[in-house]
């Protein structure tokens, strides 16, 4: 039997439960379109927050890109990775520029998902949003027609910070902004800075 | 004793149920009657109130048919969830959540579980002496010393207000007063109704009659009209109940004036805080009310005072 759609289901009411997380859609509505959602990084629950926040429809075709190092460990994680959240493995020796990190979450849109993505590569202390690794800019260039939509996540390092096992359950948010797209002749830098700027909008208007 | 088979008990849930169902035709036909877009709101939001009553008082009445267990536990849920509204709006710091981890999961549980076994003297001083105690230690040990003092402060006053405040509601369970044994249960569900209904009756005569604000700065729907009227006749309602208590019905007048002050008190400084912080409401978890420490900040205020004057002059 396959027990992994039951888990995925409580696993998204868990998480709702602890963070308290309702997704507010203030640029976007949920829908079936694919998209590319990316969010600022500051505990280990952001991954499942925005996983969980998804109406269960777009949640089955929507893949986390996550760590390898991390998740591919033998036993519980790998099968909450691989199996329930259906995360897509990266190494990230390079952050999201890593070439062969970059070409499997190619593979993954042309294969129809969408994905999860945190573009600041690593965990920030939740204060400030940190400068975007490329690999964003390289997914608008080359997927011109998946949505890229900023998701600003507030409080999950107040519920679980870094460094911290044990959640504190405060009320947590996660806002869903207007979608980008690469504008005609944007270079890399300027196109960053305007996905940063999206994302550190939707922080300042909740 | 089975409470619902006390006839005063099932006397005062059926005035409830009447009352809800009279609400709840006024809310039909005024949705019916009224076409003006900017009252229409008005009326949502007081069809969405008139709702969320039922569903509180359905709640609140099956945790108190199960006697006391269900009282305590369904307080300190609400106690739980007040508490995460208060922090969440507080800012903290890093070095708060070890210190936090222990407001949420050790000081709230305990300060319940003393209410359920009954042990009046720690319950009295627990949070006051002890966890007002540890909380700036354990800050401390974490070695974050900026706003320090306003940190601690506020991790205690959530503690406060969030926890410590209400429990005292379960803990008239616990009173034992000459010849009103075990019929505690009544007691908290007249501070309730009291406590609830001059809210509600300041909402009704601030929304018909209202004119003159008390703290214009402050909150803008605390009217003088509305606020006396409702104290006024929530006071008498909370007299005509006088045969539910062991008061005297003098005694329950000036009580239940006492409640509906205390009441109002509670609500003025939760507004205070809420604009402090710059928001509307606590929390979006009660349709038309907001989050549950709006719709209980005067009971943080009327549960404690109520509990020690019955405690003072009627054990």
């Amino acid at each position: 039997m396959n027990t992994a759609p039951a888990a995925a289901r409580l696993l998204a009411g868990l998480t709702r439960l602890i963070t308290g997380v309702r997704a507010q859609w203030a640029g976007a509505a949920p829908t079936t379109a694919q998209r590319v959602y990316y969010a600022n990084h500051s505990s280990h629950l952001d991954t499942l927050v925005i996983w969980a926040s998804l109406p269960a429809p777009l949640r089955a075709r929507t893949r986390p890109v996550a760590a390898a190092d991390y998740w591919d460990r033998p036993g519980l994680r790998r099968w909450l990775a691989c199996q329930v959240l259906n995360a897509l493995l990266v190494e990230r020796a390079g952050g999201c520029g890593s070439r062969e990190a970059l070409r499997r979450i190619d593979e993954s849109l042309a294969a129809g998902d969408s994905l999860i993505l945190f573009p600041e590569g690593t965990r920030g202390d939740g204060t400030t949003v940190g400068e975007l690794k490329p690999g964003l800019y390289f997914v608008a260039r080359q997927r011109p027609t998946v949505e890229l939509v900023p998701v600003y996540l507030q409080d999950l390092s107040r519920i679980l910070p870094k460094g911290e096992v044990l959640p504190v359950p405060l009320l947590g948010s996660a806002t869903f902004g207007a979608p980008l797209a690469l504008a005609p002749g944007e270079d890399r830098h300027a196109f960053l800075q305007r996905a940063r700027a999206a994302l550190i909008g939707l922080g300042a208007r909740g | 004793m089975n409470l619902l088979t006390d006839p005063e008990m099932l006397l005062l849930l059926g005035g409830i149920g009447g009352l809800l169902t009279l609400s709840s035709l006024i809310g039909w036909a005024l949705d019916r009657r009224v076409r003006e877009a900017p009252a229409r709101l008005v009326i949502a939001n007081l069809n969405a109130r008139i709702r969320s009553w039922w569903i509180m008082t359905a709640v609140f009445v099956a945790a108190l048919a199960t006697g006391g267990i269900g009282s305590v536990i369904l307080f300190a849920l609400t106690s739980f969830i007040a508490l995460r509204e208060f922090i969440t709006l507080t800012p903290t710091h890093r070095a708060d959540h070890r210190t936090l981890f222990w407001a949420f999961f050790i000081f709230a549980p305990v300060q319940y579980l003393l209410v359920g076994i009954q042990w009046y003297g720690l319950f009295a001083i627990f949070i006051p002496v002890y966890a007002f105690l540890f909380i700036p230690l354990r800050s401390a040990l974490a070695g974050d010393t900026e706003d320090f003092l306003a940190r601690t402060a506020k991790i205690q006053w959530g503690l406060m207000i969030a926890v410590y405040c209400v429990s005292h509601a379960p803990a008239l369970l616990m009173l034992e007063i000459p010849g009103y044994q075990g019929e505690g249960a009544k007691l908290l569900l007249y501070l309730i109704i009291v406590v609830q209904l001059s809210d509600v009756l300041q909402y009704v005569f601030g929304k018909t009659l209202g004119k003159h604000r008390i703290v214009p700065r402050l909150s803008p729907n605390k009217t003088w009209e509305g606020t006396v009227g409702g104290i006024v006749a929530a006071t008498l309602v909370g007299t005509l109940l006088w045969w539910v208590t062991p008061f005297t019905p003098w005694a329950a007048a000036v009580i239940a004036l006492l409640i509906c002050l205390t009441g109002f008190a509670g609500g003025l400084v939760m507004s205070a805080i809420k604009r402090d912080r710059g928001v509307k409401d606590f929390g979006t978890l009660i349709e038309g009310h907001g989050g549950i420490l709006d719709r209980i900040d005067s009971l943080c205020f009327a549960a404690p005072v109520f509990f020690h004057v019955v405690r003072y002059y009627y054990t």
